[in-house]
């Protein structure tokens, strides 16, 4: 079996470089822990060096893109690379981001080189310009290969030759093993060995006792002995279900009622991989342009009915011009989409086994129902008009709380279980004013009172009102505070803000808040 | 939403037979008058039956009718309130997770009150507008063959119960010393043409407090 292997050098470069829309040719270098972990050509060429320090780096080469290692952002970038050589040769394995290993083609394409050929065009023309191939005996000799190749060229070692080919290559060669192949590299050099044809000439047990397991194994590579394989992946199954409108349709209705059939589909076809979606991306074409596209999150995992359901309020959406939330949507309205749609496509973005979400074996029934009418509701006054309350961390009575539009997973809440120094103690009010009214507060004078810098109270508060002098003033018996807090002084927050609770003539407390522009009232405890 | 169950779990103290056969019995009946869990602090004061609508006037009492419900596995609703205090609804035992909120149902605050009551268990409304004897007749028939209680925070022409806070109090704050600490309310019940009751209840929790304990409490101080 023939190995060959693609190499797209500095890869972590070109997908850092790629994700910040950054010109492929600018000198750049990836860097971690301040350290160069990763430079590209241009950036070596100026005499940036892995494993320098960052400081060193710039002053080399002041115009250096400095970019951030991700492992994740190298994989995923990897990934289209890979299907493009799955494409032309199933059996692709990738050995880590950059490079990868598939059985070298028969004589499907002719000779090898010509194989080498098609895969490296093929590459090209999808977009990655560095590219570099090696086809050997065995993987280690094809890697090897595929670094002496040059840009967008390939090196074919000849069956047998593998070694012929490497008794010639330098020792260092084995740095890219990471830190032991370093460390045996340092070794090799002092011990005197140029070239891996002079560590294939000592005898094999002499190299075992003296340089160990991994010394053995590189002695037994640099003679061609080593057969080590690839696992080949399987290829992920392809999750995405998309309906196409022939001729296209511009009614809501008629295209909610098209899906169906398709998103049904999508759920039979995922639980027959014992999958279930909990976020799906749901894209509508029109013309053959994506005129809509949304991730919707489900708070369990998405039904058929749900699909359809998120597919109505996008394109509703998305086709009302007012945007009014809040009122009910005349069907007349909001009945047409802007442009007919062609194509609606389902993209399972987030998908878990089934297992994790299995049903109780019974009690769900009802949920159901609720999740039914809750469902009815929103057809009526819009998708983000029915929310579901939950609990987030935060000083103000409004910051600890959050309303998630029905049927949406919380994202980016804050957390609850840390001690928020400076929040008001004591009960929760039960009114939270989302948009707070302007309030005033004086003292036996008639002056406002104030909060100074040092946190001191100016006068007593004696009497509030709301509303600029539409409500009469209020007396005020008992109060406490103050709980200052300076939130967000970093980015230009509120400015230092003061809470008080504040008991009126009538019984009923409050919770007011002196701000740098006004005092305000924040929430009531009724 | 997916741990939560609505089916309420069974008291581990009674009989699991006679439990059963309870709900049985209720699910035969026609839905109307079944009585709706409440917290125990209200429970003597105001019984819940489904079918039936009450009024209050303070948006803490709204949310102790409905918490009660929300406790024994429910699902409760709460529509035109966008001042809705989510943390103190937790600390009252609300069940988040089985909360829907309609914060601002605009001008068709009816039909989505309407369409709430036939799932929900506890529906709270504060009505955006006066109500007219003829939009409380169409939800009122529309509650009576569902097994909704609905709770109006503010005035309705027909109801059950009127709950209304007479007097109330907070203790802890001085002036610019302490904290909220306990809010004592004496709450008044009007039921048609009987006579008011009185009860004097204390948060947080909603306790009902005797009248000897009251006046104890005041002489001590």
């Amino acid at each position: 079996m023939r190995v060959m292997v693609v190499w797209c050098p500095d890869w972590s470069v070109v997908a850092a470089l790629d994700e910040a829309e950054r010109s492929p040719r600018s000198p750049a270098a990836v860097l971690s822990a301040n350290v160069v972990e990763v430079c590209n050509g241009p950036a070596r060429a100026e005499g940036v060096r892995r494993g320098q320090r960052r400081r060193d780096a710039q002053s080399r080469c002041p115009e250096l893109v400095l970019l951030p290692a991700n492992p994740d952002r190298d994989a995923r970038a990897f990934e289209p690379v890979l299907a493009v050589v799955e494409d032309l040769r199933p059996g692709v394995a990738a050995l880590r981001p950059g490079l990868l290993a598939v059985r070298a083609p028969g004589s499907w394409y002719g000779t090898e080189t010509d194989a080498a050929a098609t895969v490296c065009q093929a590459l090209v023309e999808s977009g990655v310009w560095d590219v570099r191939i090696g086809i050997a005996d065995d993987l280690f000799t094809a890697e090897r290969a595929a670094r002496t190749a040059e840009v967008q060229a390939w090196a074919v070692v000849p069956e047998g030759g593998s070694a012929t080919f490497l008794r010639g290559l330098p020792v260092h060669v084995l740095q890219d093993d990471g830190p032991r192949g370093r460390e045996l590299v340092s070794l090799l050099q002092r011990l005197g060995l140029r070239t891996l044809g002079d560590l294939a000439d000592l005898p094999g047990d002499a190299v075992e006792h003296r340089l160990g397991t991994y010394g053995a194994e590189v002695r037994r590579r640099a003679r061609g002995e080593d057969r080590t394989l690839f696992s080949a992946r399987t290829p992920p199954p392809e999750l995405d279900a998309e309906v196409v409108f022939e001729p296209p349709l511009d009614s809501v209705e008629a295209i909610t009622f098209s899906v169906r059939t398709t998103a049904e589909r999508l759920v039979s076809q995922l639980a027959h991989h014992q999958l279930v979606a909990t976020g799906v991306r749901v894209e509508a074409e029109s013309d053959g342009v994506v005129c809509s596209s949304r991730t919707w999150l489900h708070p369990r995992h998405f039904g058929a009915r749900d699909l359809v359901d998120r597919v109505h309020w996008q394109l509703q959406s998305a086709g009302s011009t007012s945007g009014a939330s809040g009122a009910l949507r005349s069907r007349k309205q909001t009945g047409t989409v802007r442009a007919p749609v062609d194509r609606v496509r389902f993209v399972p973005e987030v998908v878990e086994p089934a297992a994790a979400h299995g049903e109780a074996l019974w009690g769900a029934a009802s949920d159901d129902l609720v999740e039914r009418g809750v469902a009815r509701v929103q057809g009526m006054v819009g998708f983000d008009a029915v929310r579901r309350p939950v609990l987030q961390g935060g000083r103000s009575p409004g910051a600890r709380q959050a309303l998630v539009p029905w049927g949406e997973r919380a994202v980016d809440l804050r957390p609850v279980d840390r001690p928020w120094p400076g929040r008001v103690p004591g009960p929760a009010p039960v009114r939270v004013f989302a948009s707070p009214p302007a309030a005033e507060v004086v003292d036996d004078a008639g002056r406002e009172v104030r909060v100074t810098d040092r946190g001191v109270v100016t006068g007593e508060p004696r009497r509030f009102r709301v509303g600029g002098g539409v409500l009469p003033w209020q007396p005020v018996t008992a109060w406490a505070g103050p709980w200052p807090t300076d939130e967000g002084w970093w980015s230009g927050g509120s400015g230092p803000t003061a809470r008080f609770q504040m008991v009126g003539a009538d019984g009923r407390a409050w919770l007011l808040v002196s701000a740098p522009d006004g005092w305000c009232l924040e929430a009531g405890y009724d | 939403m997916s741990t939560s169950r609505s089916v309420a779990a069974l008291d581990q103290r009674r009989d699991v037979v006679e439990q059963l056969r309870q709900r049985v019995a209720a699910m035969e009946h026609k839905p109307a008058g079944q009585p709706v869990p409440t917290l125990p602090g209200l429970a003597g004061l105001v019984p819940l039956h489904a079918g039936a609508t009450y009024s209050v006037d303070s948006a803490s009492l709204a949310l102790a009718l409905a918490a009660g419900a929300s406790q024994a596995g429910e699902w409760v609703g709460f529509a035109g309130c966008p001042d809705f205090g989510v943390e103190a609804a937790a600390e009252l035992g609300v069940e988040l997770s089985r909360t829907v909120l309609v914060p601002d149902p605009g001008e068709h605050w009816l039909e989505v009150t309407a369409a709430l009551v036939d799932v929900l268990r506890v529906v709270v409304l504060r009505p955006p507008a006066s109500v007219d004897e003829r939009a409380a007749g169409i939800l009122d028939s529309r509650l009576r063959t569902r097994s909704a209680v609905l709770v109006v925070h503010g005035q309705w022409p027909r109801v059950e119960a009127r709950v209304s806070v007479e007097e109330t109090g907070w203790t802890g704050p001085g002036s610019g010393t302490g904290q909220l600490e306990e809010r004592r309310a004496r709450v008044v019940v009007r039921r048609g043409a009987r006579p008011p009751e009185r009860a004097d209840l204390s948060w947080p929790g909603v306790h009902r407090l005797d009248r000897q304990v009251r006046e104890i409490r005041r002489v001590s101080g």
